[in-house]
């Protein structure tokens, strides 16, 4: 791209866990976008409505929909670290407007521009590769929403294997839910531990020291059965690594010279 | 069976079904039985993915006229000598079958294996008007041997193991030399072939379900692999084939092309062993086949269905498919759910069926990982509709009330960006304070349903939000 052509405008949405919980993957994710050649706006925001759509409230929803629609308007592209989140947006706002042809329209749009960040940077920066250092090995596990309804699962490991040192090792059932689904891990908490269980064995077999993935909600809560098993496996989101940006502790994991 | 549901106590069952061991065991090979060979299927066969289509295309088609082809398939079984009895819900159905019973003056019926007679609790109305039913289906066979339920719409006794099955035949099957060897599953098949193989002879009426019911010619198809239904349906005096209006579709070749999809979603096999149709009575000059052949067609609920959010359940044809890759499943195995349909079809058939109020757990206990969905033959879009159920309960105000006050108060202030932002800063530095450090908390109040299982992960600190606006704003 010349110096004279403008850079297009990428609004990052950091989602609400990210903004609250782990801010470090926001900035990681800042930076990535940025080495693409664009300029990050953070427009004000709380939550993408995911769990009021999933927990069967549309109206609230459907107003927090708008209010993302609104905030992002000047953006040529909406960009979460998040395949969940990025699916809602990207996928599912649209249906909130069904019935309502000019809002929904404006939806689409905006549905249209919204991207998961590796799926982001791959598919519509055309990145191969990332500036970044991490000898040794990591697992990715795919979080479903991405997956299956946003198609990311060769991106991530595409800009992973650039990353010098890094050993990509595939674990087994990486496809399979980690058994978060949000409200479901606390509402049906002894099903949800008994998929994640079965994940972190998973994890486990891999022999990774490493766990990535790209969304924080099941990072959390692969990361809450690791640690509750006593496992020292470091998780983190996978554009701590993509940026190099590793330097917080990982998730679950105490401050430097605490003990756990 | 299960006109008294269990699925209110939905989380009881599966804290049992968590804590059994055996049932755990058999879940291992239900998991690792049908994945991998659906995947393989689908992949030997270029075209599959165009052949879902088709199949979404040709049940929906059907479903959009559903007045007209049931009144064709009716008149062409009318035609054909056989009879048609339309029953609006299982007592009706009941009352049908156990009519026609009652006319031939019959003792036992065989029966091919069928998730509609669970659905009318068949089986317990056949005994209670003294005619015998006779599972012909191994492991439906098994199941009733054991006074259980199916667990499964294609395998019912897949929570057992074969050690469990040994006994229950050597508890059964006392004529049989006690030092018999049927310590592996063809050995058992044997001995339930050769058991069931007198029933077969002696039966005076036999029931079998329908994978299809053909418009065109008035022909009901059922796929088996034992060939259990083919004895079922041809030796009695009489066939009985009950169905579920949704069961049409318009001709022959539709038929074949959802039985394309149909046994490589289910068990990865290109063609079930058995593939049997059969239209009206013995004619003159056939060789074997019923004297008698009535059709059962039951609504239950199912055409109030047609033109809702729930339309696109009616496509389903039952392969299986959505429990064998569903997490949940997995976890919990088919009684826990507490009806007739487990897995993600069941979670969004059951509330039709049963009532939301009943059985609104279902479609809440997932996590839409969405893998149904991405194996469905029909292309259901099985979460979607269960998060239509929860619009139902959320609307009736069925959820639960600390669910509904936290998502409000959650709402109040996502809905108040500036508020937000200075809540939540304040509110992740206090409890990173709280962490003290050590990165996670073993313990919090009103979030047991997480802390009881795992830790949860301590905020950094401060929101992205602040913070970007310090470091860029």
């Amino acid at each position: 791209m010349s110096s004279a052509e403008k850079k297009p405008v990428v609004g990052l949405f950091a989602t609400c866990l990210v903004d609250l919980m782990r801010p470090s993957i926001g900035f990681a994710a800042a930076k990535l976008i940025e080495e693409s050649g664009c300029e990050v706006v953070v427009p004000p925001q709380t939550c993408c409505g995911q769990p009021a759509f999933n927990s069967g409230d549309r109206m609230t929803a459907r107003d927090l929909a708008l209010q993302a629609i609104d905030a992002f308007s000047g953006c040529d592209y909406v960009v979460a670290p998040s395949g969940s989140c990025g699916g809602m947006m990207a996928k599912h706002y649209p249906e909130l407007f069904a019935g309502e042809p000019s809002l929904a329209k404006r939806a689409q749009a905006f549905a249209d521009k919204t991207y998961e960040l590796t799926s982001f940077l791959v598919d519509v920066r055309g990145v191969t590769s990332v500036r970044a250092r991490h000898v040794g090995q990591a697992t990715y596990h795919d979080s479903c929403s991405g997956l299956r309804e946003l198609g990311v699962q060769s991106q991530p490991r595409k800009l992973l294997s650039s990353v010098e040192g890094l050993e990509l090792v595939e674990m087994n059932e990486s496809d399979v839910c980690c058994g978060f689904g949000g409200a479901f891990a606390v509402k049906y908490g002894e099903i949800s531990d008994a998929i994640v269980s079965k994940k972190a064995e998973n994890i486990t077999a891999s022999g990774a020291p490493m766990l990535l993935a790209g969304d924080l909600g099941c990072l959390m809560n692969m990361a809450g059965k690791l640690s509750r098993q006593g496992k020292t496996i470091e998780v983190r989101h996978v554009a701590e690594v993509l940026a190099g940006m590793t330097g917080e502790p990982p998730i679950c994991a105490p401050d430097a010279g605490e003990k756990s | 069976m299960s006109l008294h549901p269990t699925t209110p106590q939905f989380k009881d069952n599966a804290h049992r079904a968590l804590g059994d061991a055996q049932l755990q065991k058999a879940l291992v090979n239900v998991r690792a039985g049908f994945m991998d060979k659906r995947a393989a299927a689908a992949a030997r066969l270029p075209e599959f993915e165009a052949l879902r289509d088709s199949a979404r295309d040709i049940k929906n088609h059907t479903l959009a006229h559903l007045d007209l082809y049931l009144e064709a398939y009716a008149a062409k079984v009318e035609a054909s000598g056989g009879h048609v009895h339309f029953c609006r819900d299982a007592a009706e159905a009941n009352k049908a079958v156990i009519d026609i019973c009652k006319s031939l003056g019959a003792k036992t019926a065989t029966k091919g294996k069928s998730m509609i007679s669970e659905e009318m609790g068949l089986n317990d109305a056949l005994d209670a008007a003294g005619v015998k039913p006779i599972e012909t289906d191994l492991g439906e066979y098994i199941i009733q041997l054991r006074g259980e339920t199916p667990s499964h719409i294609i395998a019912p006794a897949c929570h057992l193991t074969k050690d469990q099955v040994e006994g229950d035949f050597r508890r059964v099957h006392t004529h049989l030399d006690a030092a018999r060897d049927i310590s592996q599953p063809p050995q058992l098949l044997a001995e339930a072939r050769a058991v069931l193989r007198e029933k077969f002879l002696a039966a005076d009426v036999g029931i079998t379900g329908a994978n299809f019911l053909i418009a065109e010619t008035g022909t009901s198809i059922i796929v088996t692999n034992e060939g259990n239904g083919d004895l079922t349906q041809t030796l009695p005096k009489a066939h009985i084939v009950i169905a579920s209006i949704e069961k049409i579709v318009p001709t022959l070749e539709d038929a074949s092309q959802l039985l394309r999809v149909l046994a490589r979603s289910a068990t990865g096999q290109d063609m079930s062993v058995y593939t049997t149709f059969s239209t009206g009575p013995r004619r003159p000059g056939d060789v074997d086949g019923p004297e008698h052949y009535h059709v059962i067609l039951l609504d239950n609920g199912r055409s109030s269905m047609l033109g809702s959010e729930f339309e696109d359940m009616l496509r389903c044809i039952r392969c299986g498919a959505c429990m064998n890759h569903c997490p949940v499943y997995h976890a919990v195995g088919g009684h826990a759910y507490g009806w007739v349909y487990p897995g993600p079809m069941g979670s969004v058939l059951t509330p039709t069926l049963i009532g939301v109020d009943k059985g609104g757990h279902l479609p809440n206990a997932s996590t839409f990982c969405g893998r149904c969905e991405s194996v469905c033959p029909v292309r259901i879009p099985l979460p979607k509709l269960m998060r239509h159920w929860r619009e139902r309960e959320f609307e009736r105000h069925l959820s639960p009330a600390t669910q509904r006050k936290g998502l409000g108060l959650w709402a109040f202030f996502a809905k108040r960006p500036g508020l937000y932002r200075f809540a939540t800063n304040l509110g992740m530095k206090a409890m990173a304070l709280a962490a003290r450090g050590k990165g996670k908390f073993s313990r919090m109040p009103l979030a047991s349903g997480w802390t009881d299982y795992r830790d949860l992960p301590a905020p950094q600190g401060g929101t992205f939000q602040q913070q970007w606006k310090q470091k860029r704003g």
